[in-house]
């Protein structure tokens, strides 16, 4: 998702990349911090009418949720490599398990399971306020370029 | 064309249509002309915005199959999965997509889609999506 690197000197802060972000894809969408560990990273989507595929339903457009599954898990990748890098989404996939609850924020939360040389393999659920009752699955893999 | 109709998700991302692909199947050719909230990271356009414009892409082709005006294939088909490879980055100009119904059976439509910018011979990302047919009065195939 990101070509720059900052100075080694710089902290990394997983969660400055979404508090602290002005511009971009991710702002528009109105993507908000959550948590993280050691190798996940979880946010939120507040309920937006501009994102819903359907006006009479007012359900939520995949879309959105494909875009914060893919800003979760590339911090997440970059948790796991220790700092921001240049990486590229190779692919992803989603399953819709159920439409998301009108009205609802939707969390995401990936984790990046495995990390090797050339890639990073990353997986993770979106839900309405019951992680056990999820609304996708996603599944991806990163490209990494040497820092 | 004229039973196909954009979400308002598509308004957000600046998506319009763009004219008819030229597979002649009826399906739309979608443009998505740069804009700053569309960028992922320096240089590059995020790419959940690019399958965001793909997955709208699919649900515009689906529409253009409906035979009732009526219908609306948002209703109609439910995104099951949706598996999206980026082969290049895309870039600070203007993105096009179209989409292919596969096959329409009873339960269950396939469609393939692809954006690219400057060359239809070298999309940037490509997505195959699966959607279920939850109404019996949607097309057979």
């Amino acid at each position: 998702m990101s070509q720059s690197e900052p100075a080694p000197t710089e902290t990394f802060d997983p969660a400055a990349i979404l508090t602290k972000a002005r511009m971009g894809h991710h702002v528009a969408l109105g993507l908000r911090y959550v948590a993280h560990g050691d190798d996940w990273c979880e946010g939120a989507l507040d309920y937006d009418r501009r994102l819903v595929s359907d006006p009479v339903s007012g359900i939520l457009a995949s879309g959105p949720i494909v875009s914060m599954m893919d800003t979760l898990a590339t911090i997440a990748v970059w948790i796991k490599r220790g700092g921001r890098a240049p990486q590229a989404t190779l692919d992803l996939r989603v399953d819709y398990l159920r439409p998301a609850k009108p009205g609802e924020s939707v969390f995401g939360r990936a984790e990046c399971y495995r990390l090797t040389r050339r890639i990073a393999f990353i997986r993770g659920i979106a839900h309405d306020g019951d992680a056990s009752d999820p609304v996708a699955h996603v599944a991806g893999t990163f490209m990494l370029s040497e820092r | 064309m004229s039973n196909v109709r954009l979400l308002p998700y598509a308004d957000f991302l600046g998506v319009r249509i763009d004219g008819l692909s030229d597979k002649g199947d009826g399906a739309p050719l979608l443009a998505m002309p740069f804009s700053e909230g569309l960028i992922g990271g320096p240089g590059r356009l995020h790419g959940g915005a690019i399958a965001g414009l793909l997955e709208i892409a699919a649900i515009a082709a689906i529409d253009a199959t409906l035979e009732d005006e009526g219908q609306n294939a948002r209703s109609i088909f439910k995104p099951i999965t949706v598996t999206v490879d980026f082969m290049r980055p895309g870039l600070f100009v203007d993105t096009y997509a179209r989409g292919e119904v596969i096959r329409i059976g009873n339960r269950v439509a396939n469609v393939m889609v692809e954006a690219w910018q400057d060359d239809p011979a070298r999309p940037i990302a490509a997505a195959r999506m699966n959607l279920a047919i939850s109404a019996p009065a949607a097309n057979e195939g």
